[in-house]
């Protein structure tokens, strides 16, 4: 874990306000999927590191590429960062997926909105892996502009949920999962809470497992400011309380033992 | 050169500390910076049983600051002995432990079950302003910190800094009343209470709803409040609020403080502590200064 001066290489808009950047750092050689880096913005009334999940890592050629929507003042900068230019950026932070848990399973990477850009790493280490009997991604979007359908396809197959239903099934990725009949034996996910909740249900109900990755907002991104807890449903090993640091104990967690 | 001060007849090997709560027990930022530098470690609060903590968000940020109310979660004084302690004894700094509680019993119960550790001092939090009870209570009205102040020192077995909190009146009464009642040292200031309104979901920033002001947006008010209290009383002062790094730490020593203590700029910058303790010595190389200890108080 280290904060480096990295190099913009590109940066270009995906969709609406979805930006898709990609960073020449040697964090990339140690990313792994589910992880997330702090980006330190220039402007220096604005204090705190936004963190960005890692969308993908060439771990050959040092090259991150964080997928990211601008949401205010700190990634609204970002957006601005040209070729060229340099990026502050502290990682790699937090677990990532457990990719041990998939030997003979079939594996559901399920991404919403901002939620779909670490599941493209993901897809890629499954598949390279090769161990899960069969990966099946579900992305959920508002309309169709489908960003990073594509890249996800080269190494699985994605369905497509739109709430506007313009492409895919009508509603979002769980929705899509019963219209077409998919069963998971884990889950792994990462969106909006309403749609973890719901994910954490059906695995319930379902008997499977479901990895989620949580957000909220932080402050250090390294374990020490208690800004980013979630509720557990056992005492935490470090906090003694129900309470997890989702920068360092997540973000990804079993959906069972967390209460959202 | 010396950098060395002392507080209460602890010496540190420098003036730059950690400021509660933005640095844990050290575990976390031993990975950035080498604890061995630093003059001292100033822990989270700690409380006599685990707190929960607020509900989140907890976090929220402002123009060149950010809001906290984290509520002092922590997971107790039990667990911070067996834990925490030993993992500070392995480092040449000093620990100074931050004692929070909602009762007068709960700061005593912490102070006692402190007395025969190995911690420097203790940092007593009468200016937390995120805990419904105690906390704040105790550190806005004059009797009260004198109260408190006396009953702990009482049992107390370290040295005893009050923390003061900046949501007061006239901080120069709350200083002296604290050092009339037997306080060692003043560390001032904790955090500034206020509020941030989303107007796109027009709600609360955190669900606290008032939270605790810190960063660099303070500093001014830090600095005038520690010109203050020095000017009022005896006692060292340990100056902190939106210390960023060098000219901030020389700036909060001539303004009267011992010693500084980096709070929510360690997570803008994990290297802060260690970087202002190398800038401190280049300064005081550049201005000839032989003995850090010229500069604490010495505005003009």
């Amino acid at each position: 874990m280290k904060k480096v001066k990295a190099k913009v290489i590109s940066q270009a808009e995906l969709s609406d306000d979805i930006y898709d950047m990609w960073i020449e750092s040697d964090l990339a050689a140690t990313a792994k999927a589910g992880q997330f880096i702090c980006v330190y913005p220039h402007n220096e009334s604005i204090l705190l590191p936004r963190p960005i999940s890692i969308c993908e890592a060439d771990r050959e050629k040092n090259i991150l590429r964080i997928v990211y929507r601008v949401v205010g003042k700190g990634t609204k900068e970002l957006s601005y960062y040209r070729d060229g230019g340099d990026i502050n950026i502290l990682g790699n932070l937090g677990n990532g997926f457990p990719l041990e848990e998939v030997a003979g399973k079939h594996v559901v990477l399920m991404g919403g909105g901002i939620g779909i850009p670490p599941m493209l790493q993901l897809a890629k280490d499954l598949k390279r892996a090769g161990e899960a009997e069969e990966i099946t991604a579900i992305a959920g979007y508002r309309n169709d502009r489908l960003f990073l359908k594509e890249d996800m396809q080269k190494y699985v197959s994605v369905h497509v949920a739109t709430e506007d239903g313009s492409v895919g099934t009508k509603g979002n990725v769980m929705d899509a999962m019963s219209a077409l009949g998919i069963r998971a034996d884990v889950i792994m996910a990462c969106g909006p809470m309403p749609m973890l909740r719901a994910i954490k249900q059906y695995a319930k109900k379902e008997g499977c497992k479901a990895y989620i990755s949580l957000e909220e907002r932080m402050a250090c991104g390294v374990g020490a400011c208690l800004g980013c807890v979630c509720k557990t449903k056992e005492k935490d090993e470090h906090s003694h309380v129900n309470n997890a640091r989702i920068c360092t104990d997540g973000p990804v967690f079993n959906a069972q033992d967390v209460e959202i | 050169m010396n950098t060395k001060v002392t507080i209460a007849g602890v010496e540190f090997k420098n003036p730059v500390m950690t400021a509660s709560g933005t640095f844990g027990s050290g575990m976390e930022y031993s990975q950035f910076v080498d604890l061995n530098r630093l003059g001292a470690v100033v822990t989270k609060g700690v409380a006599n049983v685990p707190w929960e903590g607020n509900p989140t968000p907890r976090v929220a940020e402002t123009y060149g600051g950010m809001l906290n109310a984290i509520g002092l979660q922590n997971p107790g004084v039990d667990v911070f002995i067996q834990r925490d302690i030993p993992f500070l004894k392995q480092y040449d700094t000093k620990i100074i432990v931050n004692v929070c509680g909602k009762t007068v019993e709960d700061y005593l119960e912490v102070v006692e079950r402190l007395g025969d550790t190995e911690v420097d001092m203790l940092e007593i939090n009468v200016s937390c302003p995120n805990v419904k009870e105690g906390a704040i209570a105790f550190g806005q009205k004059a009797g009260c910190l004198y109260d408190i102040t006396s009953q702990i020192k009482k049992k107390a077995k370290q040295p005893v800094i009050m923390k003061l909190s900046p949501n007061v009146t006239d901080i120069a009464e709350m200083a002296a009343a604290a050092e009339a009642a037997g306080a060692d040292a003043l560390s001032l200031i904790n955090t500034i209470t206020g509020m941030k309104i989303d107007i796109h979901k027009r709600t609360f920033a955190l669900a606290n709803k008032t939270g605790g002001l810190s960063g660099p947006a303070i500093k001014p008010v830090a600095v005038r409040m520690v010109y203050q209290a020095s000017r009022a009383v005896k006692i060292p002062i340990i100056g902190m609020g939106g210390i960023a790094d060098t000219e901030d730490a020389i700036e909060f020593m001539l303004a009267g403080a011992t010693a500084v203590a980096v709070g929510a700029m360690n997570f803008v910058n994990p290297y802060a502590t260690a970087e202002m303790v190398e800038g401190i010595e280049k300064y005081m190389t550049k201005y000839q200064i032989e003995d850090i200890n010229a500069l604490v108080g010495a505005v003009e």
